[in-house]
């Protein structure tokens, strides 16, 4: 096993606070239960590993991350901004500008090509276009080469790709444009060791390139040496 | 910008990509556009050619009638005329000076279910239809010999009749006649070239045959001994009683309502003079409800195609949920997804319409010679009027407000939606 261990970067500048969560709860509609999260303090450029076992609320916890759920309590901060008081509008903002995902599995719009999939995030946002550099489309035929998509699967419908090519496809997407949060729900789950491995390891190069976080969800505790931090998360009392 | 860009791309990728289901969708949609279309478009051109069934005539003048009553016998060849108008009458209107034409018109006989119509030189020198067109001859000529028939382009084309075919002219209307003019048959001198018109369905005689077959006849039947034979015909004068009716021509049209009063008014005998244009759109008004009718219902089957797509996009929107979860993922905004479904609806509609557009297009280029030759329905092909254009742009506008449906639901989930699609539970 892989197991190098990383170094933590320089986290004493508090404006470099990827994500910081204090008392973070949630609530399902018509539910009476209330999931309660552990306070996460994240540097930019470090990676979280999240594991538990099934309905402990870890793509719950992503959710809220994403800006898709309000929770009912606490405190979520993303890059010094309060995410709780925001509008939907402004969060669907601050995702498409700073964060990148990637699923668990059918990960990208069918209709689309491999390219036009990877270039998604900098069609949706400015900011990531502006950060894609030289240009929008050499940034992400760059990204497709380093996740070694052959040219040739390029500009063919991503149905095409196989399992393995379809994540590495998404990685690019997510990569695209360096944000600085990048959210991962079990994206190995569907993957083989060979490439459950290099999957990782090249997402999190990437990663490290950009400065941006992972946060990365998987009940496959063998890939947490490959993080900074580690939370497991635990069914509620 | 960006976005709406972005959207219009997503929506036609996403609208190839589906392009199998939706074909059938789309061809729904293009039938029914294509009918409604089709009717608004047949409407007007019947209405067009109805309208222009007779043109140039200043007044039409019969025994007193109702205007429709005479239009009708006079130009449509429906329903008998109430009486004739003497020949004196005639003749005194020859002598106005403000009347620059008159064709006089006699009815009564028919040939094999279509109308025998007596009449002189004046009829070809003057008459018009359509766009001011005079009528032409598609072969032969305009009757000279007492027992010439110049025939309709219908009458030729029904029954198959060429030059210097010999036909009997039975006495009275209706298609099956007991008592013929069998002593007299006529000739055919002339056929006349297609109008689309009520000209084409009848045949046409001098005046002084209509007289000539009727020596002996004035009992209603033929009385044996006292007809005469085509020789002792040809010698003899005719000059006829009464005539049916007669279309006049004016000088100056501007003396049109004086003429028609100064008519209305003779003392000589009743009259009715009518302006064949007034008559004319007052029939049609009362068949136009029947059409207005009918361009409701192909209204209601676009509804009902636009119906059936929503249908379609509601049952595809429960396999569309991954690909919006990861748009959503990504950051798009509820908002564009929405505007995503309304595109998808819209573009759908709009390539119903073009592909609508070049269905009728090619229908009406295809089918025209064959309605003008079976039917003698004249339908050209011509630019959209504005009011085709409107009812056209109505089903792109129509869609975009249905599509508000799948558009609202979709943009109501996304504000609910977790992180992917598989979390929704």
């Amino acid at each position: 096993m892989n197991s190098k261990t990383r170094q933590p970067p320089d986290s004493s500048r508090p404006d470099t606070l990827a994500i910081r969560t204090r008392n973070l709860h949630f609530r399902w509609q018509n539910q009476a239960r209330e999931l309660a999260f552990p306070d996460i303090q994240l540097t930019r450029g470090e990676h979280l590993f999240l594991h538990g076992p099934s309905g402990t609320g870890k793509s719950t916890l992503l959710g809220l991350l994403a800006g898709m759920h309000t929770p009912s309590r606490g405190s979520l901060q993303l890059l010094n901004q309060e995410l709780t008081t925001m509008k939907a509008g402004a969060r669907d903002r601050l995702r498409a500008d700073h964060m990148g995902v990637i699923f668990q599995q059918f990960n990208l719009v069918p209709y689309l090509s491999a390219m036009a999939n990877a270039l998604l995030p900098c069609r949706l946002s400015n900011l990531r276009h502006s950060r894609a550099l030289p240009s929008a489309t050499e940034a992400a035929q760059h990204l497709l080469t380093q996740l070694g998509i052959p040219q040739s699967h390029w500009h063919q419908g991503v149905t095409r790709l196989s399992i393995g090519q379809q994540q590495r496809v998404a990685a690019a997407r997510a990569l695209i444009g360096a944000p600085e949060i990048i959210l991962a729900d079990e994206p190995t789950s569907a993957l083989d060791s060979d490439n459950r491995d290099r999957f990782l390891e090249l997402l999190l190069t990437l990663a490290e390139r950009s400065n941006s976080s992972v946060v990365f969800v998987s009940h496959d505790q063998s890939l947490a040496g490959h993080f900074h931090h580690r939370m497991a998360l635990e069914v509620a009392p | 910008m960006n976005k709406l860009k972005l959207t219009i791309f997503l929506s036609a990728a996403s609208l190839w990509y589906r392009r199998r289901v939706l074909a059938l969708v789309c061809l729904t949609l293009t039938l029914s556009v294509t009918l409604l279309l089709g009717i608004q478009y047949l409407r007007t051109e019947i209405r067009q050619s109805f309208t222009s069934t007779i043109s140039g005539t200043d007044l039409i003048v019969g025994a007193r009638s109702g205007q429709l009553n005479l239009l009708l016998y006079t130009v449509f060849h429906i329903g008998d005329a109430t009486n004739n108008i003497r020949w004196s009458t005639y003749q005194s209107m020859t002598e106005d000076s403000r009347i620059d034409w008159l064709i006089p018109i006699s009815l009564g006989d028919s040939y094999r279910g279509y109308r025998v119509v007596s009449t002189n030189e004046q009829f070809l020198a003057h008459f018009r239809y359509g766009n001011d067109q005079p009528l032409t001859l598609a072969s032969g000529d305009w009757f000279s010999d007492l027992f010439d028939v110049v025939i309709g382009a219908g009458v030729a084309r029904q029954l198959d009749h060429e030059l210097n075919d010999d036909l009997v002219l039975s006495h009275g209307g209706g298609r099956t006649s007991f008592s013929n003019h069998k002593d007299l048959p006529f000739r055919v001198s002339g056929i006349l070239a297609p109008t689309g018109t009520p000209v084409d369905q009848a045949v046409y005689i001098s005046l002084e045959a209509m007289e000539a077959m009727h020596v002996g006849w004035e009992s209603g039947v033929a009385i044996p001994g006292r007809t005469l034979s085509a020789d002792q015909a040809r010698n003899r004068d005719y000059t006829p009683d009464a005539i049916t009716a007669v279309f006049v021509g004016l000088d100056r049209p501007i003396l049109t309502f004086q003429v028609q009063r100064e008519l209305n008014q003779s003392r000589e005998e009743p009259l009715s003079a009518i302006l064949p244009g007034v008559a004319l759109s007052e029939l049609w008004r009362m068949m136009g409800q029947f059409e207005k009718a009918l361009l409701g219902i192909s209204g209601f089957v676009v509804i009902t195609s636009l119906v059936g797509l929503i249908a379609v996009l509601l049952t595809l929107q429960a396999q569309r949920q991954r690909e919006i979860a990861i748009l959503r993922a990504t950051g798009a905004s509820p908002g564009l997804i929405a505007g995503l479904y309304s595109l998808e609806c819209v573009g759908l509609a709009l390539a119903s319409c073009l592909f609508a557009l070049l269905l009728g297009a090619a229908a009406i280029a295809g089918l025209s010679p064959w309605l003008l030759e079976h039917y003698g329905l004249q339908i050209r092909l011509r630019p959209l009027a504005r009011e085709e254009w409107l009812l056209l742009m109505a089903v792109p506008l129509s869609a975009l407000a249905v599509s508000a449906l799948p558009a609202l639901n979709t943009w109501r989930a996304g504000r609910q939606q977790g992180f992917g699609a598989q979390d929704s539970s």
